[in-house]
């Protein structure tokens, strides 16, 4: 790992669980210098390791899976057995070690395993310790295990994305627990600021679900307002239009959007036909609105003849709000990401050179990096439990003889 | 409350307002600094910018630059979303971070502040074509789609806040703001997941998949996502291993009781069933009297019995079905403002700190100080 300093140099973080909601946290404190452990046992490894593709070399193994490698990069990885006494004694320690827990057990594991905030924070009262699950800790349906993209059901996101004729649309994977870690890293963060200045620790409880809806404001505040239903609508915007996606000679699309009768006067000129923005059916929004498919038309045989880079920059050199809707493959080839630095090949000693994310956000003066690829399931056992938790050599031998590091 | 002593000034557009919200959940004092004449009445204003105070400010003028400068003195946290060609000024970032060295300030952009598209426009519909996401959504063989409402400004927000928030950690341990940089398009790329890693590590073009659930079956087979019941939609998946089991049987479980026709489902045994392992025919014939049987119920009583039977699946849900929901009711996750004079509900903050959700503090379009400003209508570009 590199020993550049950080804006999170000095903060220690360890994590029970695994899947996304609660690695994906960890994965943004460790890309700004956290030092983070993430705790497996060798009896329930991370279910990202095996349980979905994709796999390096398309071979599935517990050090292979490209799901478990995008949410825990630049971390530790060990394991425990915490069915065993000396197991829990040992995460324990290891809390003792840390200023931040994350866990997104299913509710009352923890406290099960003797690992809840109540018996944590009695010695360490500076404690954070963040829980996340799909319903948060209490309520009627709290003991409700489940999917993300089924969450992402529940909480009004399949229902509000598709044609309204249409069914509901599936979106590609977890999507709200993506909300649910970011809002997360916010709270943990928060809390690490009271605790360092009050010595204040805190217990955070997220509910997956609850967090989804904070993405969905806007259509909540205005149903509480008036009663409104946000439907299926395509890409149609109450206000803009045309705002679209419209199909382009190089099999891509390109998506934009007018939102003032200048801009689309504007449109109008880069397709070569500037008296479009003057015909009553187009002059106005209303108007455009009440002629939507007859102009989706006029532009599609626009964009057709163009790529969709081409399209784009045409439209953007106009003002016009506009880009190329991007493929998950032309990600890795986007000039902006490219630009930013946005993937950075690390190499994994057994998936060889992987491309991780950095997350959306950096600081100017204390960047930060992918420290390093994500770690084997125990594979740094040695270095956490001797160097960073000051095991004595006998003592961890100790342990390792019992099977504790299980 | 967790932040009680941080003051943020809140100087955004719609890419920054969530950030705002959220540092408010937190505790911290947020003021929002306003154009004079914006528009505080539609919902998405209200949503994102309640928990805040707001002082109307042009910051060409002097007496409302001054203003500013004097919160600014004592604020700790900064959030901005500058625009092409805008720079200079009271709010400019650069100028910022030379004035006030402690600050922590925060550009939201679309695209980041440097790079070859920097300073291309970009609304919601744009920022989402441009991370990915649109391309993962929407039928197979249809246009790429939006995701429900505009998302994009609130990926942006969420990464500006965690964004801030490292910053200010930095800030306590060394007493050194910084400039936070943060591209609403790589802010995106998080909501397709793992989608990426199919195409770095096996060279595959992950592409949307409309309604259905593919790639599951060795043989092809689509799988159906979402099933029409009696008052909407519901979600349910024919999955394997051990919760697909449990969820397999207890639904035929259920159609027993109900005395539904169980068709091909009668003979499936499911610590054997392999969604991996069938083709079209076969998931056709089992997918059948499910289809009949999910028309009888309600997204209500599904949601009870899949609950009550461990079952793995949800109903889609509409705004109305959310506003109802006894496990969001019995969390107190919507809210009025405590003392407030207003029926308005909001979302509460987001999450549960030592036992207890942080009240909302101040009414959407509470001023700074004076008179409670009349919303008003603009129009243009988010």
């Amino acid at each position: 790992m590199s020993n550049a300093p950080q804006a999170l140099d000095g903060v220690n973080v360890v994590e029970f669980g695994g899947y996304a909601a609660g690695p994906h946290i960890g994965k943004v404190l460790a890309n700004f210098g956290a030092k983070v452990v993430h705790v497996e046992s060798r009896d329930r490894p991370d279910g990202f390791r095996l349980q979905y593709p994709p796999f390096a070399g398309n071979k599935p193994g517990l050090n292979r899976g490209g799901c478990f490698s995008i949410f825990n990069d630049s971390k530790y990885g060990v394991t425990i057995d915490l069915k065993k006494a000396e197991g829990v004694e040992l995460a324990r320690r290891l809390v003792g070690w840390s200023d931040l827990v994350i866990e997104n057990m299913r509710p009352g594991v923890m406290k099960r395993l003797g690992l809840g905030y109540e018996v944590l924070s009695k010695d360490k009262p500076r404690l954070v310790m963040l829980s996340t699950c799909n319903m948060g800790q209490t309520g009627p349906r709290a003991d409700t295990p489940g999917f993300g993209s089924q969450l992402s059901a529940l909480a009004g996101f399949c229902g509000m994305t598709g044609v309204p004729d249409g069914p509901p649309m599936l979106l590609y994977g977890p999507y709200i627990d993506y909300i649910a870690s970011t809002l997360g890293t916010s709270a943990v963060l928060a809390a690490l600021v009271r605790a360092r200045r009050s010595g204040k620790g805190a217990c955070i409880d997220l509910s997956q679900y609850e967090a989804g809806l904070m993405f969905m404001g806007g259509a909540l505040q205005d149903y509480f307002a008036t009663g409104r239903l946000a439907d299926r609508r395509g890409n149609d915007d109450s206000e803009a239009v045309p705002h679209g996606a419209f199909p382009c000679c190089d099999g891509e699309w390109v998506a934009l959007s007018c939102w003032s009768d200048a801009e689309f006067a504007a449109l109008a000129g880069v397709m070569g036909n500037p008296k479009l923005a003057a015909e009553k059916d187009f002059a106005t929004a209303e108007a455009r609105h009440r002629h939507k498919q007859p102009l989706d038309e006029i532009i599609s045989a626009w964009t057709r003849y163009k790529t969709a880079d081409a399209a784009a920059e045409a439209l953007q050199a106009a003002g016009i709000a506009a880009y190329p809707v991007v493929s998950v493959a032309g990600l890795f080839s986007d000039p902006q990401l490219a630009a930013r630095g946005q993937w950075r090949v690390r190499t994994h000693p057994e998936m060889g050179d992987q491309a991780y994310s950095f997350p959306g956000f950096d600081l100017k003066e204390a960047p930060g990096d992918i420290t390093g690829p994500a770690p084997c399931l125990g594979g740094d056992n040695e270095v956490v439990f001797r160097d960073l938790l000051g095991l004595a050599e006998a003592e961890f031998e100790t342990y390792k003889e019992r099977g504790i590091f299980g | 409350m967790l932040l009680p002593d941080v003051l943020v000034i809140d100087a955004t557009d719609r890419f920054g307002w969530l950030a705002g919200r959220i540092l408010a959940d937190l505790g911290a004092d947020v003021v929002k600094i306003d154009a004079p004449g914006t528009d505080r009445s539609q919902p998405a204003w209200r949503a994102f910018n309640v928990n805040k105070r707001v002082l109307d400010a042009d910051p060409a003028k002097p007496a409302d630059a001054d203003a500013i400068g004097a919160l600014l003195a004592k604020a700790e946290i900064c959030l901005l979303t500058p625009k092409p060609g805008e720079g200079g000024g009271v709010l400019d970032p650069d100028a910022l971070r030379k004035t006030y060295p402690r600050l922590v300030v925060v550009a939201i952009t679309p695209f980041g502040r440097a790079g070859p598209r920097k300073d291309w426009h970009a609304t919601d519909l744009e920022v989402m074509a441009a991370g990915g996401a649109m391309s993962m959504a929407g039928e197979p063989n249809g246009p790429p789609l939006r995701i429900s409402e505009p998302q994009a400004y609130s990926w942006a927000g969420t990464h500006a806040a965690m964004g801030a928030l490292t910053a200010l950690v930095r800030r306590d341990a060394t007493g050194q703001g910084d400039l936070v940089e943060v591209s609403a398009q790589s802010s995106v790329l998080i909501a397709i997941s793992h989608a990426p890693a199919f195409a770095d590590l096996l060279g595959e073009k992950p592409t949307r998949a409309g309604a259905f659930m593919t790639g599951r079956s060795i043989k092809g087979a689509r799988y159906r996502v979402f099933w029409p019941c009696r008052d909407g939609w519901l979600n349910f998946i024919f999955y394997g291993g051990i919760a697909g089991r449990r969820t397999n049987e207890q639904l035929v479980a259920w159609m027993r009781e109900r005395g539904a026709d169980l068709g091909h489902l009668a003979d499936i045994d499911w610590a054997r069933f392999d969604p991996t392992k069938a083709d079209q025919a076969e998931v056709d014939a089992l997918e059948a009297p499910a289809m009949k049987f999910f028309v009888t119920v309600t997204k209500r009583e599904y949601l009870i019995e899949a609950h009550k039977r461990e079952m793995l699946g949800y109903p889609v849900s509409t705004v109305a079905d959310l506003v109802t929901d006894p496990q969001i009711e019995e969390r107190g996750f919507f809210q009025k403002v405590p003392g407030s004079n207003s029926d308005e509900i909001y979302c509460g903050s987001f999450a549960l700190i030592d036992g207890k959700r942080p009240p909302l503090r101040y009414e959407a379009g509470t001023p700074l100080a004076g008179e409670q400003p009349k919303p008003r209508r603009a129009g243009g570009r988010p």
